[in-house]
């Protein structure tokens, strides 16, 4: 019953790391292939969500880059304004 | 007087020169000139002094050997052999080794440093980390200004933008730089968040590269607690800090390359992952098909249905055989009653009335006649013979 909960929790709060690691683990325990056919139901749908995650993650990924700089000898950071388009 | 072909003059050269042993076996010292790369990798030069001049040529395997870049003006040292190149009437140096002489005393320096710290295990193999498949946030230690940082966001940004980047940004040449570089770097390990950093610096000559032979920068790379890539110059270009390196990568873009995933593997991963769950799932449907129809079958053959089959044809075969029974024993019962018909009638007294006996009776009582005393004469009597009856009259007594 834990995996049919877990199937219902949402994944978009989930890292592409756990994301995949989840999606990975997930397609393992299908080829498995002894669960009781609402649980593997419930995992393919969960693996299908972490698949989505996974890829909306990579569509809506911009790159930050931030500047360390040393003020009054304390480290902080700040954006990076230099030409990054080109 | 004896003709020479041009061809056997060229031999007789080319012997005489490539068979001297002093020839074979040059140091050259003079100035860089006319310097090219072939596309096959060959370095082709001269070394001149103020009185002449000597074309050299370097082919590739010696030309990686080379860790710095030879370019117009520089005073060198050349090793090699003389030899001929007939198709051009020509001699040359074939090099296999080159050093900067100007920098000679640089080149010791960094050969003894290079020793030192290889003898301390810091090139070791087995102390280099393995960087993270998924590393979160990137700190990178180079100018801001540089073309090699372009270089390297540019190569992120298509390949894994979800990692975020931080920069420490310092000189990368120059006499300040090392201590620079090694504050930058102290300031991106103390940062937890750091999963991998980058040293990077795009490609320059020997003295441009000079700060990534550092025994501090060295030093504290090592000391990084996070995995680090170098990334320094060209493909050719071997600095300290790339033999301390966890990574070396040939150019900053490389170094990119190697730090991050590429996004479009990863989207095939997931696509690939997709459609082993799809299979995974409709294997487990069919599994599930398969296993109903086996439980409807053997539901079938649990069914009453069966029994009660069964039991009809029990009562069938039951009531057949009973059949059979009662019909023997009628035919039983009528042998025995045959039997039984045929003694009676033995016994029968009309079977005494066929022998040709007859029954007298009185007429009027019916009373069967015995003894003689029975009948007066005048008595009207009834005789019963076998195949009727008739009246008689007694005549005279006993």
């Amino acid at each position: 019953m834990k995996d049919l909960q877990d199937a219902a929790a949402t994944t978009n709060s989930l890292s592409f790391e756990d994301a995949l690691t989840e999606l990975e683990a997930t397609v393992r325990q299908l080829e498995e292939g002894n669960l009781p056919l609402t649980e593997a139901i419930a995992l393919y749908e969960r693996g299908t969500k972490l698949a989505q995650q996974c890829n909306a993650l990579l569509d809506g990924a911009q790159l930050q880059i931030e500047q360390l700089t040393l003020v009054n000898g304390q480290q902080q950071r700040g954006f990076f304004f230099a030409d990054e388009q080109s | 007087m004896k003709t020479w072909t041009v061809g056997a003059l060229t031999r007789l050269i080319q012997e005489l020169l490539e068979s001297d042993p002093q020839l074979g076996d040059v140091w050259l010292s003079g100035e860089l000139s006319n310097v090219s790369r072939s596309s096959a990798g060959h370095l082709y030069f001269t070394l001149k002094d103020t009185t002449a001049a000597i074309r050299c040529v370097m082919w590739r395997t010696s030309v990686e050997k080379v860790t710095w870049a030879p370019t117009q003006g520089t005073a060198a040292l050349a090793h090699g052999r003389i030899s001929v190149y007939p198709a051009q009437g020509n001699y040359q140096l074939v090099v296999d080794q080159l050093r900067p002489a100007g920098l000679g005393d640089l080149y010791t320096r960094f050969e003894q440093l290079r020793e030192q710290l290889k003898a301390e295990g810091l090139f070791d193999d087995a102390r280099k980390r393995q960087l993270p498949e998924f590393p979160r946030v990137l700190g990178i230690v180079t100018s801001p200004q540089a073309a090699a940082l372009r270089d390297v966001l540019n190569v992120i940004r298509r390949r894994y933008p979800l990692v975020r980047i931080r920069l420490a940004p310092t000189l990368v040449q120059g006499a300040t730089a090392p201590p620079q570089i090694v504050a930058a770097l102290q300031a991106i390990d103390s940062d937890d968040e750091v999963d991998v950093i980058l040293v990077v610096r795009g490609g320059g000559s020997l003295e441009e590269l000079w700060a990534f032979n550092d025994e501090q920068v060295a030093r504290a790379i090592v000391a990084c607690r996070h995995p680090v890539v170098v990334g320094v110059g060209h493909e050719t270009d071997f600095t300290i800090a790339d033999f301390v390196a966890d990574v070396r990568a040939p150019t900053p873009s490389a170094a990119a390359e190697l730090a991050v995933p590429d996004q479009a593997e990863l989207r095939q991963g997931v696509k690939l992952r997709v459609r082993q769950m799809e299979q995974a799932l409709y294997r487990r449907l069919s599994l599930a098909r398969q296993t109903t129809e086996h439980q409807l079958h053997a539901l079938l053959r649990l069914s009453p249905q069966a029994r009660i089959d069964a039991r009809r044809q029990q009562v069938d075969e039951l009531s057949q055989r009973a059949g059979r029974c009662l019909e023997h024993a009628l035919m039983l019962h009528r042998s025995q009653l045959a039997g039984l018909q045929a003694r009676l009638e033995a016994l029968s007294p009309l079977a005494v009335l066929e022998r040709g006996y007859a029954i007298v009776k009185q007429q009027g009582t019916g009373v069967i006649v015995r003894q003689v005393e029975q009948v007066d004469p005048g008595d009207r009597l009834s005789i019963r013979v076998q195949d009727g009856e008739f009246g008689a009259t007694v005549r005279s007594g006993s």
